[in-house]
């Protein structure tokens, strides 16, 4: 392959400043808070604003929110985390003043074990459960006489 | 359909098979977290606020009134008051209005009013319109007060007693039940509220 | 006095429901002929009734009666006429409605089927369905009747949100509960074959169609929605985990478990408790995310407005319906059991994954949709969840499920196992690499970790699924549609993956202030802002942005972004302009005047992003087609049926 590779990186080096950090990748509201001086700021600060809730309106992040109150909230994280303020900071000064429904993503602590744990425990639970059952079923396999399959399966299915 | 097995026994093999019940179990904790939640709910839309049992966050910001002292939270020291968010652009502050004057009326607790997401002009306006039942306004017009008393949505009213901590937080509209159930009892059981020494701008 | 008229049939429906489910119930157990024939004809009498309810209410739309009060709060004579039909379902009670009309439907379409089934197990199913349409319409009248009128009689009505003016708002509600409330169809069938305790797998049979064709409306539904909140909403997001997202999500992953099940219970007889479970599950997820979208536990920009009453009613239905169901399990299924076995390799082994793996990702969702009651049941304090705690989860089950997949496919019936398999294994998994690969990391570049993962997945998935096709069709033989059906779904499926990965790990989006003339780029495209000016539209006025995008000095597209302002409800709402395409979406949104003749704007580049609706619906297509084939084999080709029908009606 030719520059396809090296034009893409050049282009996307001057945006891949405000490439989101979360997984899925969401869309900004118009923000109209200065960027931030440095590019990790930024990114910090796309992060923030994506995890936490915009609080007049239901269910959207402040990064995604158009109302008056996301803005200034916005306002108010950009200037947090230009007194230097760590993330966890930024979090816990919002989340003081308006407790932790502002979070979006639960903070990962014993209180909150069982929501965070649950995949993995479910994972265990269900991997148990299917191997029990594979030998047990594994064990009757001999035992029962190959039944033929009604006729209208598929001879596909058959082998 | 000849029943020899008993229902919750797997035939041929003996022995009471609970699994069977689990579906039901599991459906019946499920239940009881949703029951909860609708026990719940009507308090869903109001977020509890972590600032009740807290020290009122200092602020000093313009006064209304161009010329007058600034407002800050010094004001709040020494007696109860109720410090109020509001906007001319709010429609229920409009309906609350009539319960502020009565609470003024009342002259046992002074309201400090913290103009939100407004220009003086407005608020003025409006207050000469609909009459004045604050102490003092003051001007928070990026709302940076408002955010540090944890404001989402106006109006919104606080109750702080003589010592300058939060007592209480009220989301929307002070009817004058909510200020008899609400504040009043809160101020009858610490005591009750002796007159505010008069303030001047 | 038009009005009530749809009142009375609504109440004439729901006597008709009740007759429905006693003749259909009471019928077989009490071995009456005519109550069981007397079931379908109160089937009929209900949908009558029931569509008859419906058309007074349209006609209440359209004609603008304003002294019913759900026109008055959901429509407005400057209204476009097709939004006045669709304000139908625009809030609780007209949507209710609207489920009740979605059910009696489906219970008519087995009504005409209903020769396929032996007498009495038909109308156990008819019964059952009976008694949800009759639970549904007693909640209807009792708490959320849709003619309740309004005095005095407004001049005119609120209007409808304009967040819902839309055509593919339109559609979105009916699709949707078509999937949701078809589930109610295989809860009908597991109830009737718990009721009579059959010990032949015959049932799983009969109910997979119904299974694949609710299913396949529900994905048709989700995609639907997914579509409409990405170009309505504004702001680009296709899927934001909100509460109601989940809740229509949770009911199709465990009816995709369903329907792979369906296939194991039919073919060899295994699994019978288990798909009886997750028949039960399907619908009472569905029936779960009724209660919750109305009861006012959810905080979302989609939930009707709150009622507790009505909640409580909904919990009760719930308690009632699910509950006896489960109950009606526990003590039908342990009789069900078999005792077939199969390998450790074999495709009975892989769907039983496939199964375990799906019933987990529907788990994740539930506790995360719940996690605030039962952070508050548990006395765990407040707790507040999106999609920093959805994504990750999610794929912890899904991309295990996604690898399986893509080998399982290949693995035989009970002994069968892989190893003739081997080589094609292999063989895709290097092709899928030698696309994903290089797709992920030079094409797009910089991709976030997982994406590399995600494409090998998605192609990997495309490929294993065209293997076996393409081999028979080499082979010269016949494709049966179950066949063909499996592998459209499994393409769309892989498609899909395709999408969601590139959309989440390349997507560009940037937030800038403009003055007319100014240049801003993402990625390749150089995005022109031109100025702004002054619109009116039937019920809105706007502020309408010109925006030139060019590539490499070649002009792509001119994009008009808009915001509106709706006479009223004097509401604002941003309409983003959108430039689709099969490789890429360009969107333009207006944001605020900043002063100095520059506005803020959002430029975003979204790759792939149309492969996440378009794999969607080719699952729900294949789907389709895997029932709609099978109708040539009709009736004829069932003996069994036939005996124990015949064997049946000789006693009177």
């Amino acid at each position: 392959m030719h520059s396809p590779r090296r034009s893409h990186l050049r282009a996307l080096a001057g945006a891949a400043l405000l490439i989101g950090l979360v997984w899925v990748g969401r869309a900004l509201a118009v923000d109209a808070t200065p960027p931030l001086p440095t590019p990790q700021l930024q990114q910090r600060y796309l992060a923030l604003t994506h995890e936490l809730r915009c609080m007049q309106c239901q269910d959207e992040s402040l990064a995604d929110s158009q109302v008056d109150l996301a803005g200034q909230m916005r306002s108010e994280v950009h200037d947090l985390l230009l007194r230097g303020m760590t993330d966890q900071q930024v979090k816990d000064y919002l989340v003081s003043r308006y407790g932790e429904f502002i979070l979006f993503k639960p903070p990962m602590n014993w209180r909150n074990a069982w929501l965070w744990g649950a995949p993995i425990l479910l994972m265990l639970v269900g991997f148990l459960a299917g191997w029990r059952i594979i030998v047990g079923r594994r064990r009757l396999v001999d035992d029962d006489p190959d039944e033929p399959l009604d006729d209208t399966v598929d001879e596909h299915w058959q082998s | 359909m000849n029943q020899q097995a008993t229902p919750l026994q797997e035939p041929g093999t003996g022995g009471v098979r609970w699994r069977f019940l689990l579906p039901l179990g599991l459906f019946a904790a499920l239940l009881v977290v949703l029951f909860v939640g609708l026990v719940h709910s009507p308090e869903k839309n109001i977020i509890p606020s972590p600032l009740v049992g807290k020290a009122a966050p200092q602020f000093s910001i313009p006064n209304l009134v161009s010329g007058g002292t600034p407002v800050s939270s010094a004001a709040l020291r020494g007696h109860w008051s109720l410090v109020n968010v509001w906007g001319s652009w709010c429609a229920t502050c409009r309906d609350e209005h009539s319960t502020l004057l009565m609470i003024k009326q009342q002259g046992t607790v002074p309201i400090i009013g913290i103009d939100w997401n407004d220009t003086p002009a407005n608020a003025t306006n409006w207050l000469q319109q609909l009459g004045d039942p604050y102490q003092q306004v003051g001007e928070d017009p990026n709302g940076r007060v408002a955010i540090d008393w944890g404001v989402y949505a106006a109006p919104e009213s606080f109750l702080i007693n003589p010592q300058g901590v939060i007592v209480y937080k009220e989301v929307g509209e002070i009817t004058p039940d909510i200020w008899r159930e609400q504040f009043l009892s809160r101020i009858n059981a610490a005591g009750g509220a002796a007159p505010p020494p008069a303030t001047g701008g | 006095m038009f009005v009530e008229l749809g009142h009375y049939a609504l109440i004439l429906a729901m006597l008709l429901a009740a007759a429905q489910a006693i003749f259909g119930l009471a019928g077989p157990a009490l071995a009456r002929e005519r109550w069981m024939a007397a079931a379908p004809s109160a089937a009929c009498g209900q949908f009558v009734f029931t569509a008859l309810a419906v058309g007074v209410l349209i006609h209440a739309f359209i004609s603008n009666d304003f002294s019913v009060r759900y026109v008055a709060d959901n429509s407005n004579s400057a209204l476009p006429l097709f939004y006045r039909v669709t304000a139908l379902w625009g809030a609780h009670e007209g949507s209710i409605l609207l489920w009740i009309f979605v059910l009696s439907a489906w219970t008519m379409a087995v009504v005409a089927r209903l020769r396929h089934l032996p007498t009495e197990f038909g109308a156990r199913v008819l019964g059952v369905l009976g008694v949800l349409s009759f639970g549904f319409l007693l909640f209807t009248l009792a708490t959320s009747s849709p003619f309740a009128r309004l005095f005095p009689t407004p001049a005119d009505g609120a209007s409808l949100n304009p967040l819902l003016q839309d055509p593919a708002f339109a559609v979105h509600p009916p699709v949707l509960y078509t999937g949701y409330v078809g589930f109610s169809v295989s809860f009908a069938f597991a109830c009737a074959a718990m009721i009579e305790g059959r010990r032949d797998q015959l049932w799983a049979r009969w109910m997979r169609p119904w299974t694949v064709m609710a299913w396949a409306f529900l994905a048709c539904g989700i995609a639907l929605g997914s579509w409409w909140a990405y170009y309505e909403l504004g702001w680009g997001g296709y899927w934001s985990w909100d509460p109601v997202e989940n809740v229509s999500f949770m009911p199709w992953l465990v009816g995709t478990a369903l329907l792979h099940s369906l296939i194991v219970t039919e073919k060899r007889g295994l699994f019978k408790s288990w798909t009886l479970l997750l028949a039960l599950a399907a619908f009472s997820l569905s029936l779960l995310g009724t209660f919750i979208v109305r009861a006012g536990l959810l905080i979302s920009v989609h939930s009707f407005a709150a009622d507790p009453t009505r909640g409580i009613f909904i919990l009760a239905f719930l308690v009632i319906v699910v509950g006896g169901a489960l109950l009606l399990y526990a003590l039908r299924a342990p009789r069900m059991q078999s005792n077939a076995g199969f390998d450790l390799i074999s495709r009975e082994s892989f769907l039983l994954f496939n199964n375990i793996l799906l019933v987990i990702a529907a788990a994740v969702v539930l506790a995360g949709t719940l996690a605030p009651d039962i952070a508050g049941a548990l006395h765990l304090g407040t707790l507040s969840v999106g999609a920093p705690y959805f994504a990750p989860s999610f794929m912890v089950p899904v991309l295990p499920l996604l690898a399986l997949l893509a080998v399982g496919i290949h693995a035989r019936w009970k002994r069968g196992g892989l190893s003739h398999a081997r080589r094609v294994i292999l063989t895709t998994l290097v092709c899928a690499l030698v696309i994903g690969l290089p797709l992920s990391l030079a094409v797009y570049g910089h991709p976030m970790p997982l994406a590399p993962v995600g494409a090998v997945l998605g192609a990997w998935i495309v490929l294993s699924s065209l293997v076996d096709p393409i081999d028979r069709i080499r082979r010269r033989l016949t494709l049966s549609a179950s066949l063909v059906g499996m592998t459209v779904a499994h393409v769309g499926l892989g498609i899909f993956v395709l999408g969601i990965t590139f959309v989440s790990s390349n997507s560009i989006e940037r937030d800038v202030a403009m003055k007319p003339g100014q240049v801003a780029m993402v990625g390749d495209y150089a995005f022109r802002y031109e100025g702004v000016r002054d619109v009116t539209g039937p019920n809105f006025t706007a502020v309408r942005g010109t925006v030139t995008v060019t590539r490499h000095g070649q002009l792509v597209t001119v994009l008009h972004p808009e915001k509106r302002r709706f006479y009223v409800q004097d509401t604002e709402q941003t309409t983003a302009a959108i430039a689709p395409g099969l490789h890429r979406d360009l969107l333009a949104s207006l944001g605020d005047d900043v002063g100095g003749g520059a506005w803020s704007l959002r430029l975003q580049y979204r790759p792939l992003i149309r492969l996440v609706w378009i794999g969607g619906v080719i699952m729900a297509l294949g789907g389709m087609l895997a029932v709609f084939g099978r109708r040539q084999r009709g009736p004829a080709t069932v003996p069994d049926a036939v005996p124990i029908a015949v064997a049946r009606r000789t006693p009177a």
